[in-house]
Protein backbone atom coordinates (compact mmCIF):
# COMPACT_ATOMS: atom_id res chain seq x y z
CA UNK A 1 0.00 0.00 0.00
CA UNK A 2 1.32 3.79 -0.52
CA UNK A 3 0.03 6.40 1.54
CA UNK A 4 0.37 10.46 0.58
CA UNK A 5 2.17 11.87 3.67
CA UNK A 6 1.28 15.40 4.72
CA UNK A 7 4.07 16.53 7.98
CA UNK A 8 4.08 19.80 9.73
CA UNK A 9 6.19 21.10 11.21
CA UNK A 10 5.92 23.94 14.00
CA UNK A 11 7.70 25.60 16.22
CA UNK A 12 6.85 24.24 19.99
CA UNK A 13 4.70 26.58 22.35
CA UNK A 14 7.62 28.92 23.95
CA UNK A 15 9.75 29.38 21.14
CA UNK A 16 10.40 32.62 19.33
CA UNK A 17 8.51 32.60 16.35
CA UNK A 18 9.75 36.18 14.34
CA UNK A 19 8.66 35.28 11.19
CA UNK A 20 5.21 34.63 12.32
CA UNK A 21 5.68 38.41 14.61
CA UNK A 22 6.59 40.08 11.22
CA UNK A 23 4.07 38.83 9.21
CA UNK A 24 1.42 39.92 11.80
CA UNK A 25 2.64 43.36 12.36
CA UNK A 26 2.75 43.63 8.97
CA UNK A 27 -0.99 42.61 8.57
CA UNK A 28 -2.49 45.94 9.66
CA UNK A 29 -0.88 48.00 6.72
CA UNK A 30 -2.76 45.76 4.57
CA UNK A 31 -6.41 46.07 6.11
CA UNK A 32 -6.46 42.59 8.27
CA UNK A 33 -7.21 43.86 11.12
CA UNK A 34 -9.37 41.30 12.30
CA UNK A 35 -5.96 38.66 11.88
CA UNK A 36 -4.06 37.58 15.14
CA UNK A 37 -1.95 34.65 16.03
CA UNK A 38 -0.03 33.83 12.85
CA UNK A 39 2.81 31.41 12.92
CA UNK A 40 5.17 30.16 10.46
CA UNK A 41 6.40 26.53 9.84
CA UNK A 42 7.00 23.80 7.08
CA UNK A 43 4.69 21.45 5.16
CA UNK A 44 6.92 18.47 3.83
CA UNK A 45 4.63 16.27 1.56
CA UNK A 46 5.61 12.85 0.65
CA UNK A 47 4.77 8.80 0.04
CA UNK A 48 5.70 6.10 1.33
CA UNK A 49 5.04 2.19 1.04
CA UNK A 50 3.83 0.32 3.57
CA UNK A 51 2.16 -3.03 3.91
CA UNK A 52 -0.64 -0.85 6.60
CA UNK A 53 -1.33 2.27 8.27
CA UNK A 54 0.03 1.46 11.45
CA UNK A 55 3.37 0.20 9.78
CA UNK A 56 3.38 3.46 7.89
CA UNK A 57 2.79 5.73 10.85
CA UNK A 58 5.50 4.17 12.92
CA UNK A 59 8.36 5.20 9.79
CA UNK A 60 7.11 8.44 9.70
CA UNK A 61 7.02 9.32 13.14
CA UNK A 62 10.62 7.88 12.97
CA UNK A 63 11.45 9.97 10.39
CA UNK A 64 10.22 13.20 12.02
CA UNK A 65 12.15 12.12 14.96
CA UNK A 66 15.56 11.74 13.53
CA UNK A 67 15.35 14.29 10.60
CA UNK A 68 12.22 15.86 9.94
CA UNK A 69 12.00 18.15 13.36
CA UNK A 70 14.30 18.91 15.88
CA UNK A 71 12.03 18.00 18.89
CA UNK A 72 14.59 21.00 21.01
CA UNK A 73 12.47 23.66 18.98
CA UNK A 74 10.05 22.06 16.66
CA UNK A 75 6.39 19.53 17.28
CA UNK A 76 5.38 17.89 14.13
CA UNK A 77 1.87 16.64 13.22
CA UNK A 78 1.31 14.16 10.56
CA UNK A 79 -1.28 13.53 7.86
CA UNK A 80 -1.80 10.25 6.07
CA UNK A 81 -4.14 9.33 3.11
CA UNK A 82 -4.11 6.22 1.23
CA UNK A 83 -2.88 6.89 -2.41
CA UNK A 84 -5.62 7.22 -4.90
CA UNK A 85 -6.25 5.13 -7.17
CA UNK A 86 -4.60 6.50 -10.69
CA UNK A 87 -1.97 7.79 -8.05
CA UNK A 88 -0.79 4.67 -7.05
CA UNK A 89 -0.27 2.77 -10.39
CA UNK A 90 2.29 5.48 -11.05
CA UNK A 91 3.79 5.04 -8.10
CA UNK A 92 4.06 1.44 -9.33
CA UNK B 1 44.19 20.18 12.66
CA UNK B 2 41.62 18.52 10.37
CA UNK B 3 38.88 21.16 8.62
CA UNK B 4 35.47 19.65 7.84
CA UNK B 5 34.31 21.06 4.47
CA UNK B 6 30.62 19.75 3.34
CA UNK B 7 29.32 21.51 0.28
CA UNK B 8 28.10 24.92 1.05
CA UNK B 9 30.73 25.52 3.73
CA UNK B 10 32.40 28.83 3.37
CA UNK B 11 34.62 29.39 6.47
CA UNK B 12 37.03 26.93 5.89
CA UNK B 13 39.54 28.61 4.14
CA UNK B 14 39.19 31.68 7.22
CA UNK B 15 39.41 28.78 9.77
CA UNK B 16 42.60 26.74 8.13
CA UNK B 17 44.24 30.49 7.50
CA UNK B 18 44.35 30.96 11.38
CA UNK B 19 45.36 27.85 12.06
CA UNK B 20 48.67 28.12 10.08
CA UNK B 21 49.23 32.09 11.71
CA UNK B 22 49.00 30.12 15.09
CA UNK B 23 51.49 26.98 13.90
CA UNK B 24 49.19 24.37 12.94
CA UNK B 25 48.99 22.40 10.04
CA UNK B 26 45.56 22.38 8.48
CA UNK B 27 44.22 19.53 6.02
CA UNK B 28 40.47 19.01 5.09
CA UNK B 29 38.27 16.70 6.17
CA UNK B 30 35.71 16.00 2.83
CA UNK B 31 32.15 15.30 4.20
CA UNK B 32 31.85 12.27 2.03
CA UNK B 33 34.88 10.70 3.79
CA UNK B 34 34.17 8.81 6.85
CA UNK B 35 37.37 9.38 9.18
CA UNK B 36 39.02 12.14 10.81
CA UNK B 37 42.05 10.68 9.65
CA UNK B 38 45.08 10.99 12.37
CA UNK B 39 44.40 14.82 12.68
CA UNK B 40 44.40 15.80 16.53
CA UNK B 41 41.95 18.38 16.42
CA UNK B 42 38.90 18.99 14.55
CA UNK B 43 37.04 22.17 13.50
CA UNK B 44 33.60 22.19 12.00
CA UNK B 45 33.58 25.16 10.15
CA UNK B 46 30.88 27.95 9.50
CA UNK B 47 28.67 28.32 6.01
CA UNK B 48 25.69 26.87 5.08
CA UNK B 49 26.33 23.20 4.59
CA UNK B 50 23.89 21.81 2.23
CA UNK B 51 22.13 24.89 1.79
CA UNK B 52 21.03 25.07 5.40
CA UNK B 53 17.91 22.68 3.99
CA UNK B 54 15.53 21.29 6.20
CA UNK B 55 17.49 23.17 8.91
CA UNK B 56 20.88 24.53 9.54
CA UNK B 57 22.67 21.46 10.01
CA UNK B 58 20.20 18.85 9.61
CA UNK B 59 21.65 17.46 6.68
CA UNK B 60 25.30 17.34 7.55
CA UNK B 61 25.10 15.39 10.26
CA UNK B 62 24.28 12.56 8.62
CA UNK B 63 27.49 12.91 6.23
CA UNK B 64 29.42 9.89 6.67
CA UNK B 65 32.46 12.14 8.39
CA UNK B 66 29.95 12.91 11.24
CA UNK B 67 30.38 9.76 12.29
CA UNK B 68 34.16 9.94 12.53
CA UNK B 69 33.83 13.15 14.48
CA UNK B 70 31.28 11.75 16.61
CA UNK B 71 33.72 8.72 17.59
CA UNK B 72 36.33 11.28 17.62
CA UNK B 73 34.84 13.32 20.43
CA UNK B 74 33.78 10.70 22.44
CA UNK B 75 37.65 9.62 22.45
CA UNK B 76 37.87 13.04 24.05
CA UNK B 77 39.87 14.62 20.49
CA UNK B 78 38.87 17.99 21.19
CA UNK B 79 36.53 19.54 18.27
CA UNK B 80 35.62 22.94 17.75
CA UNK B 81 32.51 24.08 15.86
CA UNK B 82 32.14 27.69 14.58
CA UNK B 83 28.84 29.31 13.44
CA UNK B 84 27.23 26.57 10.99
CA UNK B 85 29.57 24.60 12.45
CA UNK B 86 28.05 24.71 15.81
CA UNK B 87 24.48 24.31 14.05
CA UNK B 88 25.94 21.18 13.27
CA UNK B 89 27.51 19.97 16.50
CA UNK B 90 23.80 20.47 18.29
CA UNK B 91 21.89 18.74 15.13
CA UNK B 92 24.30 16.20 15.54
CA UNK B 93 23.27 15.97 19.06
CA UNK B 94 27.29 16.75 20.24
CA UNK B 95 26.14 19.48 21.75
CA UNK B 96 22.89 20.33 23.57
CA UNK B 97 20.10 22.38 22.15
CA UNK B 98 19.45 24.33 19.41
CA UNK B 99 20.10 27.64 17.12
CA UNK B 100 17.22 29.33 15.90
CA UNK B 101 15.78 32.82 14.50
CA UNK B 102 17.71 35.38 15.57
CA UNK B 103 15.10 37.80 17.72
CA UNK B 104 13.84 40.73 15.15
CA UNK B 105 14.48 38.25 12.05
CA UNK B 106 17.94 40.07 10.87
CA UNK B 107 20.84 39.15 10.03
CA UNK B 108 23.59 39.87 11.81
CA UNK B 109 27.02 41.01 10.73
CA UNK B 110 29.06 42.49 12.93
CA UNK B 111 31.29 43.12 15.90
CA UNK B 112 30.60 41.95 19.40
CA UNK B 113 32.11 41.45 22.84
CA UNK B 114 32.22 38.22 24.51
CA UNK B 115 32.86 37.53 28.16
CA UNK B 116 34.74 34.61 29.03
CA UNK B 117 32.28 32.12 31.73
CA UNK B 118 34.68 29.57 32.18
CA UNK B 119 37.97 27.98 31.07
CA UNK B 120 37.07 24.68 31.70
CA UNK B 121 36.98 23.62 27.99
CA UNK B 122 39.19 22.88 25.30
CA UNK B 123 38.55 26.72 23.56
CA UNK B 124 38.88 28.91 26.86
CA UNK B 125 42.17 27.03 28.88
CA UNK B 126 44.07 30.18 28.27
CA UNK B 127 41.82 32.58 29.23
CA UNK B 128 40.37 34.12 33.00
CA UNK B 129 37.47 34.23 33.30
CA UNK B 130 36.08 37.54 33.19
CA UNK B 131 38.02 38.61 29.89
CA UNK B 132 35.91 40.29 26.99
CA UNK B 133 36.89 39.72 23.75
CA UNK B 134 35.65 41.49 20.91
CA UNK B 135 34.80 38.77 17.84
CA UNK B 136 32.82 39.08 15.09
CA UNK B 137 29.54 37.47 14.16
CA UNK B 138 27.48 36.62 10.80
CA UNK B 139 24.41 34.61 11.16
CA UNK B 140 20.56 34.44 10.54
CA UNK B 141 20.11 31.60 13.10
CA UNK B 142 22.08 31.90 16.16
CA UNK B 143 19.18 32.55 18.65
CA UNK B 144 20.69 29.31 20.94
CA UNK B 145 17.50 27.58 22.63
CA UNK B 146 17.83 24.86 25.23
CA UNK B 147 14.46 23.17 27.37
CA UNK B 148 15.05 24.80 30.94
CA UNK B 149 16.40 21.53 32.50
CA UNK B 150 19.26 21.75 29.93
CA UNK B 151 20.15 24.86 30.22
CA UNK B 152 20.12 24.30 34.24
CA UNK B 153 22.64 21.77 33.88
CA UNK B 154 24.83 23.81 31.25
CA UNK B 155 24.33 26.29 34.54
CA UNK B 156 25.48 24.02 37.24
CA UNK B 157 27.80 22.25 35.21
CA UNK B 158 29.60 25.74 33.95
CA UNK B 159 29.33 24.90 30.42
CA UNK B 160 28.49 28.34 29.29
CA UNK B 161 32.24 29.50 28.29
CA UNK B 162 31.29 32.60 26.36
CA UNK B 163 27.99 35.07 27.02
CA UNK B 164 27.29 37.95 24.68
CA UNK B 165 28.20 41.03 26.76
CA UNK B 166 25.23 43.02 24.77
CA UNK B 167 22.88 39.90 23.58
CA UNK B 168 22.55 40.54 19.58
CA UNK B 169 20.33 37.84 18.74
CA UNK B 170 17.89 37.01 21.77
CA UNK B 171 19.88 34.14 22.75
CA UNK B 172 19.31 32.11 25.84
CA UNK B 173 20.59 33.69 29.09
CA UNK B 174 23.62 35.55 26.61
CA UNK B 175 24.91 32.45 25.30
CA UNK B 176 27.63 32.43 23.06
CA UNK B 177 29.60 29.37 23.45
CA UNK B 178 28.99 26.00 25.29
CA UNK B 179 30.94 22.83 25.90
CA UNK B 180 29.60 19.20 25.78
CA UNK B 181 30.31 17.75 29.49
CA UNK B 182 33.40 15.99 28.56
CA UNK B 183 34.67 19.64 27.96
CA UNK B 184 36.47 18.09 24.43
CA UNK B 185 33.23 19.46 22.25
CA UNK B 186 32.58 23.19 21.74
CA UNK B 187 30.44 24.93 19.56
CA UNK B 188 30.12 28.82 19.51
CA UNK B 189 28.70 31.23 16.89
CA UNK B 190 30.85 33.68 16.41
CA UNK B 191 33.65 33.77 14.47
CA UNK B 192 37.60 33.35 16.45
CA UNK B 193 39.16 32.78 13.09
CA UNK B 194 38.26 36.04 11.59
CA UNK B 195 39.79 37.65 14.34
CA UNK B 196 43.37 36.79 14.56
CA UNK B 197 44.85 39.94 12.50
CA UNK B 198 45.06 43.31 13.18
CA UNK B 199 43.76 43.95 9.89
CA UNK B 200 40.76 42.15 10.47
CA UNK B 201 40.07 44.95 13.15
CA UNK B 202 40.60 42.25 15.97
CA UNK B 203 43.30 39.76 17.13
CA UNK B 204 41.01 38.59 19.93
CA UNK B 205 40.39 35.18 18.81
CA UNK B 206 44.04 33.94 18.40
CA UNK B 207 43.82 33.07 22.37
CA UNK B 208 40.61 31.37 21.46
CA UNK B 209 42.12 28.99 18.64
CA UNK B 210 45.20 28.91 20.55
CA UNK B 211 44.05 26.97 23.79
CA UNK B 212 42.47 24.49 20.94
CA UNK B 213 45.34 24.08 19.05
CA UNK B 214 47.35 23.15 22.48
CA UNK B 215 44.36 21.28 23.27
CA UNK B 216 45.16 19.18 20.13
CA UNK B 217 48.57 18.92 21.15
CA UNK B 218 48.18 16.91 23.99
CA UNK B 219 48.05 13.26 23.79
CA UNK B 220 43.79 14.09 23.77
CA UNK B 221 41.75 10.84 25.71
CA UNK B 222 43.88 10.97 28.95
CA UNK B 223 44.98 14.69 29.53
CA UNK B 224 42.34 16.56 28.30
CA UNK B 225 39.87 15.85 30.90
CA UNK B 226 42.30 16.17 33.60
CA UNK B 227 43.95 19.07 32.73
CA UNK B 228 40.69 20.91 32.67
CA UNK B 229 38.92 19.07 36.06
CA UNK B 230 39.86 22.36 37.81
CA UNK B 231 39.55 25.41 36.98
CA UNK B 232 42.83 26.26 39.37
CA UNK B 233 44.93 24.87 36.56
CA UNK B 234 48.00 26.92 35.29
CA UNK B 235 47.00 27.74 31.71
CA UNK B 236 48.92 26.67 28.88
Amino acid sequence: MHFDVLVEVRLRPGIADPQGATIERALPALGFHEVTGVSVGKAIRFRVEASDEAEAQHRVDELCRRFLANPVIEDVETTLAVTSGADAAATR
Amino acid sequence: MGVVVFPGSNCEGDAMEAVEVLGGEPSVLWHAEATTRSVDAVIVPGGFAHGDYLRPGAIARFSPVMAAVAEFAAEGGPVLGICNGFQVLTEAGLLPGALQKNRGLQFLCTTVALRVESRRSVLTSALEPGTVLHIPINHFEGNYTASPETLAELRSEERVILRYVDNPNGSLDDVAGICSEGRNVVGLMPHPERACHRLLGSTDGIALLRSFLDAGNQPSDLVIPARLSTSAGTPS
